[in-house]
Formats: C-alpha cells, structure tokens, sequence
C-alpha cells in the first residue's frame, strides 16, 4: 500500500482523541495457510458522541471492521499492518489480558440476532446483573443496576421482565436487554452490527429511537454496520462507504447519499427502489458483477471491474483521494464524470396491465389448534387478485401474511366456510387435492434460495423436473422449454449443469423464479423474494420479476417488509394485522394516503435512505396474541387515533372509502386526511393512546406526545 | 473453493456442443479433489490390499491343514508366528480376508438398506405411522442385543447366511433413528415444498429429493457400521454361535486367542485385531474423504 497515497483523511488534527481511531489497518485470512487480504488499508475516525455507518455488499468487510474495532476477530484473521486506537490506546498491541479489560471497560456490541446473544437456559435479569457483578459491583448493587439499566433501555416493567427468560421476550424486547448488557460499563464506544435486521420495521424504530437517545445521554461513539441504507442515513452521523476491503468514500451521510462522488456509492443508491419510484416508471439500476473473491490481488482501484467509468488509467494507477468540501473524500480519478451516471438513462419502465380477476377469496378463515386452543390465524379474508396484477402484501410478523400465501397455495387447508376460487372454480383446500392444472397455476418463490433449492440437484434437473411435471412435455420439448426459461432470466448453459452451491444468491434466485415459472402459472407468490440480497442483485430481481409479468400476465401476490420493494412493484396493495385484512388499495392511493392508522404507522416506521421529515408514529410493544385478540377493533390497544368508547366496542367493517380503497376504521376517510395533514404539518411524534393488553409484559400506557 | 458464478454474464444462445464435456469436468474435478487427499490414497491402498488379499488368498502356508508347533513366536519362517494349533497366522489372516469381505458389509448393507428405508419413512410420514414404527424400534432397541441374536441363532442354526441376517436386523433400528433425524431436519427445508407445489408424490420426494441429501451421514453410518459387523460376528463367533471353526475369520482369531495374550502369546491376537483395526480405519478414511469432497 503506498503510504504517500493513503494518508488517513481525517478532518484537522483533533482536539480529544478519537473514540475509535482506526489506522491504514490491513487484515487477512488465513485461508489452508495463505493469508487473505481481507481489509485493505482501511482509515477513519469515530469521535465521542458521533456515529459513524459502515455501508456495502456482504463480504466487502464491514463485519470484519466492525470486529477488529473490539479485537474480537476470528483464529485465522492476522492483522497485517495498521493501528486501531481507542480512546488514544493501540488495541492492536494489547496482551489477551488487557484485550479483556479493555472490552470489559471501554467498548461493547450489539448483535444482530439478540435471541443467540442471551443464554436461553438463564432468566434475563441475572445476566444483565453478570454484567455488573463482572465490573466488580457487589450482589445488591449489581442487581440495582441492572433495574436501572432495563429502565434506561426504556422497559417499562423492570421487575417483571428480570423474571423472563429470552425465550418468553419478543425480539424487540429481547434487542432491548441485550444494549441494556452492552451499556452495563459506560462504554465510549459501541459497536452495534446489523442490530435491527431480524426485526419488523415498527419494533426497528423504537430501537433507533433509544440508541439515539442513549447515545446522546452517553457522549459514546457508535459504529454502525448495516445493510438498510436507510438505517444508516437515519442513525448516522457520517457514513464510509466499503468495497473489497477499502473505504472507497466517506463524508457526512446527507452529503454521501444526496450527492455520492464514487461510482460504487451512487451504484449501490441507485439500484434502490426510492423516491417512490415504480416499475412503470424505469427499472432499477443494476451493479453487473460480483464483490471479487477474498484474497484477490487489486493494485489499483478496488472497483474498477464494475466500474462504469473505468478507463486504462484506473487499471494502471490507484486513485487518488480526493477531498471535498465538509470532509467528504473519495477515491477515483473520475470525480468529475459521475454527474454522467447520475443522468444514466435506465431502461424504460414497464407498464402493467391489469385484465380480468382470476382468484377471489371469500370467507377464507385458518384457524390453529395449540394445546386445545383456537388460534385464528385468519380472519374472514376477502380478497380478490387480476391478471398480470402484484398484490403487495404488508404487515408485521405474524400479521398473517404468510398463512394467507400458503393458504391460497394449498400449503394449509382454510376453515370449512370459505372458498377459494380461481377463474370462477373452487380450488381444493390443499395442494394434493389440486388437478395438475391447477397445481400448474399457482406456484412460489420462496425468501430463502439456499433452502428452497434442492442442493443435490443441478440447476438443469431442478428446471427440467419441474417442466415435465408441471407441463407434461417430454423429451427435447422438454429441454427446449428449460433452456427458454433459463434464457428468460439470463442464464447460461454454463449454469445449468452446476449445483446450487455454485451459485452466487442472486442466480440461486432466479433459478428459483424459473422453476415457478416452469408451467406458465396464473399466480406466483413471492414470499420476500429479495430480503436475503444484497441491493445490487435485487434490483436485479426486481427488474427480472416486473420483466417476466409484462410479458406472461401472471398475477404476483408478493409479501414483503420493505416498502420500497412494495411500492415498486406492486399495483394494489393489501395490509394485513392479526389475520384480519385492515386496508386495501391501489398501491398509489395507499402511499399518498389517507390511510388506516396501523398503515400509516408502518409507512412512518420505514427507515428513509432520503432522510425525509415526516411524522413519526411508533407503535409500543408487540402485535397482540391471536389466540386472544383485543375486543372491537383488532388494533385498537395500539392505535394512535383511538376513540373511546368506540373502538374498543365494535369492530368496524371493511368497507369502501373511496372507488377500490377499502378501509377498516371507524373514523371517515375525510376526518383521516384532516387528521393526518394537520400531523404531517407538525411533524407530530405520536404513540399508542390506551394501554395494550397482548403478550408483551411491557406496554407502556403512555398518551401520545 | 468452489467457483461461484457471477450475475450478468450475458445470455448464450446455444452452447450445446459444450454440454456434455462441462458435465464431464465437474465429474473429473470432484476426483481431483479426492486425489489431493491423502486419506483417501492411503485408506484405498490398505482396503486394496486386503481386498486383494481376499480374492488371490495368496498365502505362504496352507490356512487350515498345515500344523506346525503350537504359539511359535514371529520369526522368519513364520513372520506372525503360529496360532495354538500351529498354523501360520499371517496366512490365516490372509485367507481370513474373504470370510471378513463377505460376512461383515453384507451384514451392515443389509442393516442400512433397511433402516434407511424405515428412517425415511418415519421421518417423512411423522405422525402416526412414524410413533407406531418409533415404538416397535425402541422395543426393539430395549432387548438384549446378545440373547436375542443367540436364541434365533439357536434356533435357526448356526450358519453364514443366518449371521448376515441376525447381524443386519440387529442394525436396523439404530440406522434408522440416525436416517429419521435427518430426513426430519431436511423434509423442514423449502424444496420439499416446493416438490409438493408441483404434485410430486411422497415416494419421490423421499427418494429422489430427500435421499441424495442425507446420503453422507448414512455412508458414515455405513463405515461404523461395517466396524462393528466385524466386532459382532467376533462376538457371535466367541460365544458359539456365529462363523464357526476352522474359519480364519478375524473376529474368531481373536477370540480364540485373546486368553492366551496373559500366557505373553500376544501375536495371534495382535496380528488378526491390527487387520480389522487397518481395515475399519481405512473405510472411515475413505469415507471421510468422500464427504467433503462431494460437499466442497
């Protein structure tokens, strides 16, 4: 690394030290004896107070970053050069012992997953305490403090959920617990990696809400490794943007997301569905390629393979850093040409057509059996979907999304009572009393491609397979019919003979698409089709998902938590809360409002990579139990716009508001949209009006602000 | 590392002809990478050999008929000395090699064919059928392993065919537990979903879909199993009732020795122990090395 190149561009030399000081730092794997390179002259600077976000594709070493700053790195990692200071002290140099009283004192982090963080087989309270007894508190002491703290992380019942064990706390709760053990030392440093991912956007909120607020009350420095960009523009003071090891850009995260100067950043903001912008509008942009391999030797720019603005001179010589006004800094030689992707013209969008209904739901219940009691999981859906439409389904875990999609597909028979008809014919309840044809019609895409693909299978069997099944060719028609779905989503002849295993996600994917697309279906359902992608690839999905529909008028029925997917492809929009369906509309009516309460929460709780200022309505504790749902209306123990006496009485019908808009509240849709442009006005911060009666032990009974 | 593939590649049109060579070298790489370990070599080196050894009985003394004196220590003349009877021990364990290479993997095929089919369909139907099969396999499991294999023995006579037999049910029930609890873990994953989406039946879900995937825990079970094949028709031999004298199988030698190793005549077991030692080593070895290789 050339060192004349590569100073670390740190804003004027700083008055305190840094919280966290990080050093040209380079890192590698030892890979069956080679080492690596993982992380590749890696600079910046946290100062107490500030939070800094960590941004890029998986595998771009954000992770490894996020680990070193604590010297929790894995057996194989060697530090091949560079300094990591905490508050003023080289990490790096310590001694095991030292690491550990340093970590005990100075730095904590957060997890993503808070269920695998905390010991299942202990109550909560006691290893909060360990926390404290491990500072050296003495028993009473520590187990005062760890009361404290569980107020501090704002859980309103500290004695009650001392008592818990992890298993019988939602993960908001649990996420909770675990930053109250991560503050237990004061830490000045906090490294929190991807601590929102597992969680429904409502509970995501609350928790950025009360890292920021802690955050402030503790003058620590946050190190934030997330993959929602729109976590990050919200929580972040300053970004740096990752590739290969390398911190290809870096400034205030207004700046850096508004006006990105590096060819990789304004990649990654562009392939992301934002702004409200929908399929027929333009197709995503897309990043071709792939991170390169761990270990690969890149003597110049890092990005230059995807680079669309590559010339000879990035192949031949490493950019320079570039400085910009208010700190932000970037490495390219290309700074001045980046307005040309900017003004890129994307592919034209495609326009839906939306023909005859083909599936229509009527009465469709799904009640559970658990331990002799009825669980309703739906409620009385009524719902019907049109040829060449996406139905955008939205709500929190256990809403009741996916026992709807695997009711109309047969993965669960519904109650006796209601009826499922495609094309004017009533389906049987479950798949294996379908006629072929019908099988034929219906098929999905599952969240997950590692899962949903036999890993025995090459990519030419599964697809072939599915073909002859589906379609009842034979022979080379057959064959024929494999090698045009695989054209359809651009893959090779090359990929059909490999395993999943040697496939990147987003192929795995799109061999995953192909195989639901085998028999020419009317209705694919999508069940988060791109959560487990990287933004690159699923722009690239997206594109490939609205491309297959404009030209096969299949239906999409696709259930997705985040709403920029939604608003993207979707042309109606349903919302779904404890098996009852509280808001139906075109996908335009539905976002621009007046909506149902509960969606317009939802919609306030999506992090914004545009960092727009809207009203914030955070719902408090968890989606009630369906085994008892609350009286009246379903929502109402959670609602900002409760009325006594009312909602908590009757339920209110689905009834339409407006032409194809249907709602589930008592209050008109004219009071709504009084109600909501008075707080959009405001910029009112609204919570639950009564308290909640559901599981979670903690629900405040807090007015709105 | 395996190569993974990128996004973007741009669509080719028709690139039959290479299709078959592609397929070819996928089939020569997971043989490269079985060649580059040296478990692998070195475990079929030593089943090569007594495979070998099994088929040419290639021996420097007759195995049965020719006595010399009784426990003579190794020497040149007799490299792994001579039993209680006289006769050459390498020569016995050379010879003994086919009674091993036919008694022991029949009798563990013939147990993990059948727990495999039972585990499948335990874990695949769960419910009902997978409690009443659970229930007839853990009363199975409570008996006594040795009295029951001694009374059908008795009963039915003493003979190779019925050893295989009584060996290979003895098997059955613990294969199928290991099989249950991977098809219960695999049978979770979308793909069969996704298989019961397009209509397939449950005997090709279980076959075609689930099989191949929980086929490296059932070749290690298969390995184990084929060690303690070997260790049981000892066991049988020893009390009585399974391969009977004047066989060379190992597991008899042993058994007819072990007591004199306290008189310091530690050869006759040693040799015939270190044989089914290499050889149930060398089967893990290979097995081992087939797991990764085809899971890398």
């Amino acid at each position: 690394m050339t060192t004349t190149l590569d100073p670390a561009p740190v804003t004027p030399p700083p008055a305190a030290p840094a919280a966290l000081r990080v050093e040209d730092l380079s890192l590698a794997y030892l890979v069956r004896g080679i080492p690596r390179p993982v992380l590749r002259g890696v600079s910046f600077e946290i100062k107490p107070g500030e939070s800094y976000g960590l941004v890029g594709e998986s595998g771009c070493g954000k992770s490894t970053t996020a680990y070193a700053a604590v010297r929790y790195l894995p057996r194989n990692a060697r530090i091949t050069g560079g300094r990591i200071l905490v508050a003023g002290e080289d990490i790096t140099a310590m001694s095991a012992d030292q690491v550990r009283k340093f970590r005990m004192h100075h730095a904590s982090m957060v997890y993503q997953d808070p269920g695998g963080a905390l010991n299942p087989t202990t109550k909560v309270g006691p290893q909060v305490v360990e926390a404290f007894t491990i500072l050296g508190q003495g028993k009473e002491e520590a187990h005062e403090s760890a009361l404290a703290s569980f107020k501090r992380v704002q859980i309103a019942d500290p004695a009650r959920v001392f008592d818990r064990y992890p298993y019988q706390l939602s993960g908001g709760m649990q996420q909770r617990v675990v930053i109250a053990m991560a503050l237990a030392s004061d830490p000045q440093l906090l490294v929190l990696d991807e601590p929102t991912t597992g969680l429904d956007a409502t509970v995501e909120a609350t928790i950025l809400d009360l890292v920021r607020q802690l955050q402030a009350e503790m003058n620590a420095a946050v190190l934030l490794i997330a993959h929602n960009l729109g976590v990050v523009r919200t929580m972040c003071d300053r970004v740096g943007v990752m590739y290969a090891g390398k911190i290809v850009e870096e400034g205030e995260a207004r700046r850096v997301f508004d006006a990105p100067q590096h060819p990789y950043t304004v990649g990654l903001l562009q392939s992301l569905p934002r702004r409200g912008v929908r399929k027929s509008d333009r197709a995503l942009a897309t990043i071709p390629g792939t991170l390169p391999q761990i270990g690969t030797y890149l003597p110049t720019c890092v990005f230059v393979d995807r680079c669309p603005l590559a010339t000879e001179l990035c192949r031949t010589e490493e950019p320079p850093v570039v400085q910009l006004p208010d700190g932000q800094w970037t490495r390219c030689h290309h700074r001045e040409r980046i307005p040309e992707l900017l003004a890129a013209i994307h592919d034209d969008g495609t326009e839906s057509v939306t023909g005859a209904t083909n599936l229509t739901l009527t009465k469709v219940s799904k009640t559970f059996r658990q331990g002799g009691h009825a669980v309703p999981a739906l409620v009385g859906i009524e719902l019907d979907l049109h040829d060449g439409e996406t139905l955008g389904l939205v709500g929190e875990s256990g809403s009741g999304k996916s026992t709807l999609a695997k009711t109309i597909l047969g993965i669960e028979g519904p109650d006796v009572g209601g009826s499922i008809t495609l094309d004017q014919h009533q389906l049987g309840a479950l798949s294996a009393d379908r006629p072929s044809e019908d099988k034929r019609s219906i098929q999905m895409v599952f969240q997950n491609p590692d899962s949903a693909l036999n890993r025995g299978w090459s990519v030419r069997q599964i697809l072939g397979r599915s073909v002859r099944k589906l379609t009842g060719l034979k022979g080379t028609a057959a064959d024929d019919r494999v090698d045009r779905l695989a054209n359809d989503l651009r893959l090779t002849q090359r990929h059909l003979d490999l395993k999943p295993r040697q496939l990147s996600g987003g192929l795995k994917q799109r061999v995953a698409i192909a195989r639901a697309f085998a028999g020419d279906p009317r209705i694919v359902v999508a069940d988060e089709p791109t959560s487990a992608l990287d933004v690159s690839v699923q722009a690239a999905i997206l594109n490939v998902l609205s491309d297959l529909q404009s030209e096969s008028k299949t239906s999409y029925l696709l259930i997705s938590h985040d709403m920029g997917v939604i608003r993207y492809l979707a042309d109606r929009i349903a919302v779904m809360y404890l098996g009852r369906i509280m808001e139906v509309g075109e996908s335009e009516t539905v976002f621009a409002g007046p909506n149902h309460p509960y969606t317009e929460a939802l919609l306030s709780a999506v992090p914004s990579v545009d960092g727009e200022e809207r009203v914030r309505i955070r719902l408090e504790g968890d989606i009630p139990s369906p085994a008892n749902p609350p009286s009246g209306c379903v929502f109402h123990t959670r609602c900002h716009r409760f009325i006594e006496n009312l909602c908590e009485v009757t339920e209110p019908p689905l009834i339409e508001v407006e032409p194809g808009h249907m709602m589930k509240c008592h209050i008109p849709l004219e009071e709504l949209r009084q109600l909501q442009a008075r707080d959009a006005a405001e910029g009112a911060v609204l919570t639950s009006i009564v308290g909640g009666v559901g599981e979670d032990p903690s629900r405040p009974a807090s007015p709105s602000a | 590392m395996s190569a993974t593939t990128t996004a973007g590649v741009p669509p080719a049109g028709a690139a039959a002809p290479g299709q078959a060579a592609e397929r070819k070298q996928a089939r020569r790489e997971v043989l490269r990478l079985l060649v580059r370990r040296p478990g692998f070599i070195i475990g079929n080196v030593v089943i090569g050999f007594w495979v070998f050894c099994a088929i040419f009985q290639l021996a420097p003394y007759d195995a049965f008929n020719d006595f010399d004196l009784g426990h003579l220590p190794p020497s040149p003349e007799h490299l792994f000395g001579t039993d209680r009877l006289g006769r050459d021990v390498l020569s016995r364990i050379i010879v003994g090699a086919r009674e091993v290479f036919i008694v022991a993997p029949l009798a563990a095929i013939f147990g993990v064919v059948a727990g495999t089919l039972l585990g499948l369909i335990m874990g695949f139907y769960r419910g009902l059928v997978d409690d009443i099969i659970s229930r007839i396999v853990e009363a199975f499991l409570s008996l006594p392993v040795i009295l029951v294999a001694l009374l059908t023995l008795v009963v039915l006579g003493s003979s190779t065919l019925v050893v295989i037999l009584v060996v290979g049910i003895l098997f059955t029930p613990i294969v199928a537990r290991t099989v249950r609890s991977a098809v219960l873990a695999e049978r979770q994953l979308d793909y069969v979903t996704a298989a019961r989406l397009r209509g397939e039946s449950g005997p090709f879900i279980m076959v075609r879909e689930i099989f191949p995937n929980i086929l490296p825990p059932i070749i290690v079970e298969m390995t184990v199993r084929f060690g303690y094949a070997i260790f049981t028709v000892a066991t049988l031999s020893f009390l009585g009732v399974g391969i009977q004298p004047p066989s060379p199988d190992w597991g008899l030698q042993v058994s007819e020795e072990y007591s004199n190793m306290i008189g310091g005549v530690w050869w006759p077991t040693l040799f015939p122990a270190l044989a089914i030692a290499t050889t149930v080593i060398a089967i893990n070895l290979i097995a081992d090395a087939l797991a990764a290789a085809t899971s890398e």
